[in-house]
């Protein structure tokens, strides 16, 4: 939007794409995390134990895992292609520095993760039992290790370390790899990570079972799904914990490396030691002034530098100070989309935490959960840390607006010259268009394939190269 | 030998791979509604590259990261320079790549039949656009002096391009019937196989074509010898197809796709997006490269990862190596 009102120019379509291609890639992306090691923890169980109640989990939830990682895989390939064609100037600057954990991701995690599940997928009679259940984890491995490439170089946008800006060229250059790939922000950012896909993943676990739970409560299944309930449960609670753990580390890394970022999650304008945390704050509709607040009394201190009464600098001195570093322009995000991402992140992931322990404690000591208000909770479980992971990657996006590369590029001065407006609009209403559709068709198939309910597991057919097995039906085909 | 020109190669071969084994991925989309006649038949032709259409993409994402990484200036010329052709193909992927996993998931024709439309459309518009981009690479884009695209949508449906986009598409088609007779068994690889003579004889002529057009544009005796190999390599793979050798026809059509690929890198060297504006503006694999501490730090990653990703990549397609018919198609 510039100073003339409501015209939309590239920059913020290109804004727009990015926003919505990205929290729509990583609907997918927490469960293909988080799945793909319980899938894997489930046959592994299967294989040790010989318990058929285990290889009908692995196969029932092998089938939404897979579902689900179809529409991570497609909607991945944009978010690499989607540098070079609407942030050309921004791929330019930091090319040296950004592409190579892209390439080193799809080099190392990509092949691993995509060859073993089509292993994986195909091979339950083709491979020998072990080298199955090996596919999976290496599968699980790719997935999760392609996080840590791309957080790597996420974490570069959010603290810049190991390069220098050549000033020949006006090119930010690699000076130090190992200090990229050991940023401190990645380092933290990568275990929160990987619990908000846990906490996600082991939601769904809770879900599924609870939904079959409530219609049958007596079925020869109901064991395996009180079994996938609690597991879920437990998974979804360790989630939680590691999520609050590591987030608070990544509070005061914040508060170091993104005084702003920190600020604007608060809406603090004024430095303050102590600082406060509010709960809730109404302001005036321009967000300057406070017409209600619930506040708890040192916590954002704490929050932010580790010390009830440290000092948490506020809005205004630090625009002060960007200012006079960077030149005169305005420094700080869009407060109230900060402020309200911040708390929604932190809200949706505790009421997750909160339901899975609801979960834990109808089933102790074999009881099982009467409450139908429960399982209708259990239900909506796994929407709350999907919607709590969507926050977050709003709140750390929009909190180092207006930087794209922060203290060293400007979002408005990375996006592509030559693509005219026409172009991306005509891309961001079709990657919209696409996206809704395949949601849709994507929730209809994971409820209906969720609503089957475990599968039969008949015997495995040992496998035998010796002789032509010419017309024995393949044990999956798609 | 610079380790641009590493990085050059590098790039070049990830591209050859990728097309060679998306090249018979996009040919069995393609040949859906002609070869497969019912359900059954199609389901063999899509589980034919089932267990490895995926794996075969990741060439393409990692192409695109090592450009990314090697030539900044590159990848994001090209990029947003050829941005709508870019953008079908990204819908196209997208459509295809979830078409295969969902098919199977529901009985009803009418849902078969909207997939099936994604698949054949996801595989013919990328197997067109590549051809149209490559070509474009090839033949030089208006560019100016800072490196920005200055032309538009229709600079790049030159005469040329689209003779590209035609011939990568027939070498595809000849490519994934090839592979379909390999991997099938009955009356798919009967089918396949006639057709993949008649289809191959259309794609040799315009590969000849297209190969002496591009080396009109700009040559070197690498590339005219590159050239002349994948002719002889796709007529070799043709014979080869004529009497049902179908592991020599794979191998012919493999080759000569690669090599194709390959003349066009060939070609092009040093240059990686010539400018036909300004000539200040044509990106060379030197003043588009990254330093040489990335370029070296990326060598060693590729040294050591991409030997082991030939390895297990290769494994599969030995675990799933044994020919498929209509009678190993489940029930559902």
């Amino acid at each position: 939007m510039n100073s003339w009102g409501l015209q939309v120019d590239a920059l913020d379509v290109a804004r727009w794409q990015f926003g919505v291609t990205t929290v729509y890639h990583f609907l997918f992306v927490p469960l293909t995390i988080g799945l793909s090691v319980l899938v894997a923890i489930l046959q592994t169980l299967w294989h040790r134990t010989g318990n058929e109640r285990y290889l009908k989990l692995t196969k029932f939830y092998g089938k939404l895992f897979l579902i689900n990682f179809a529409m991570g895989v497609v909607t991945g390939i944009v978010q690499e292609f989607q540098f070079g064609m609407n942030w050309s100037d921004y791929s330019r600057f930091v090319g040296d520095i950004f592409g190579a954990p892209l390439a080193i991701e799809a080099l190392v995690a990509f092949f691993l993760e995509s060859t073993f599940i089509g292993l994986w997928i195909f091979g339950w009679d083709r491979l020998p039992k072990r080298l199955h259940l090996a596919s999976i984890w290496a599968a699980a491995i790719g997935t999760n290790l392609s996080a840590y490439f791309i957080l790597a170089a996420n974490s570069f946008m959010q603290n810049p370390v190991g390069y220098r800006v050549n000033p020949d060229t006006g090119r930010a250059e690699l000076t130090d790899f190992v200090a990229v790939l050991t940023n401190k922000v990645a380092l933290v950012t990568f275990p929160h990570t990987i619990a908000g896909a846990f906490l996600v993943a082991g939601s769904l676990l809770v879900a599924v079972a609870m939904w079959h739970l409530i219609r049958n409560r007596d079925s020869a299944e109901t064991p395996t799904y009180r079994f996938a309930a609690k597991f879920g449960s437990w998974v979804t609670l360790v989630a939680a914990a590691a999520v609050v753990i590591s987030g608070d580390i990544q509070g005061k890394i914040m508060t170091q490396v993104q005084p702003m970022k920190m600020a604007a999650a608060e809406g603090l304008y004024n430095t303050e030691s102590p600082a406060s945390f509010s709960v809730l704050t109404v302001g005036s509709l321009d967000g300057t002034r406070e017409l209600f607040a619930i506040k708890i009394p040192y916590l954002l201190s704490y929050l932010g530098t580790g010390d009830p009464n440290g000092t948490v600098h506020g809005i205004n001195d630090l625009q002060a100070q960007y200012a006079s570093q960077y030149g005169p322009g305005n420094y700080a995000p869009i407060i109230p989309v900060t402020y309200w991402s911040f708390r929604f992140m932190i809200a949706f992931g505790l009421a997750a935490a909160a339901i899975a322990l609801l979960v834990l404690w109808t089933h102790r000591k074999g009881r099982a959960p009467r409450s139908k208000w429960l399982l209708r909770a259990g239900l909506v479980m796994p929407l709350l840390p999907l919607v709590a992971n969507s926050f977050g990657w709003i709140f750390t996006e929009m909190g180092r607006q207006p930087w794209i590369v922060f203290g060293e590029m400007l979002t408005r001065n990375g996006v592509s010259r030559s693509v005219s407006l026409t172009e991306v609009l005509t891309s961001f209403t079709a990657f919209t268009l696409i996206y809704a559709t395949l949601a849709v068709i994507e929730f209809r198939l994971l409820i209906r394939y969720a609503k089957a309910g475990v599968p039969d597991v008949t015997e495995q057919p040992e496998i035998d190269d010796s002789h032509d097995d010419a017309e024995r039906p393949l044990a999956f085909a798609y | 030998m610079e380790l641009t020109t590493i990085w050059f190669l590098l790039v070049a071969v990830l591209f050859t791979g990728y097309f060679i084994l998306e090249g018979f991925d996009f040919g069995v989309g393609m040949l859906l509604p002609v070869l497969g006649r019912d359900d059954r038949e199609r389901r063999v032709l899509i589980n034919t590259i089932g267990p490895v259409w995926d794996g075969n993409e990741v060439w393409l994402i990692t192409a695109g990261g090592a450009m990314f990484a090697a030539f900044p200036e590159w990848y994001a010329t090209l990029f947003s320079g050829f941005y709508l052709p870019l953008l079908l193909i990204l819908l196209a992927l997208i459509a295809r790549g979830v078409a295969f996993e969902y098919r199977h998931k529901r009985p009803e024709p009418s849902w078969k039949r909207r997939w099936d439309a994604a698949i054949f459309f996801g595989s013919l518009v990328p197997a067109v656009l590549w051809g149209v981009a490559f070509a474009n690479i090839l033949r030089g884009v208006p560019l100016t002096g800072d490196h920005e695209y200055a032309g538009g949508l229709l600079d790049l449906l030159n005469p040329y391009a689209l003779l590209g986009g035609v011939t990568t598409a027939a070498l595809f088609l000849t490519h994934g019937a090839v592979f379909i007779a390999l991997k099938t068994v009955g009356e798919i690889r009967e089918r396949a196989g006639a057709l993949a003579v008649r289809v191959g004889a259309v794609a040799a002529v315009l590969a000849v074509v297209f190969l002496a057009w591009t080396l009109g544009i700009r040559s070197s005796t690498a590339a005219v010898a590159l050239a002349a190999g994948a002719a002889v390599a796709l007529l070799a793979g043709l014979a080869a197809a004529r009497v049902r050798r179908e592991g020599w026809a794979f191998t012919g059509t493999a080759v000569a796709i690669g090599l194709a690929v390959a003349t066009l890198f060939a070609a092009l060297f040093p240059a990686v997006l010539p400018s036909t504006l300004d000539p200040a503006g044509t990106l060379t694999a030197t003043n588009a490269a990254s330093t040489p501490y990335t370029l070296k730090i990326m060598s060693w990653v590729a040294v050591v990862f991409t030997p082991i990703v030939l390895a297990y990549q290769g494994w599969t397609y030995w675990v799933f190596r044994k020919r498929i018919g209509v009678a190993h198609i489940p029930q559902h």
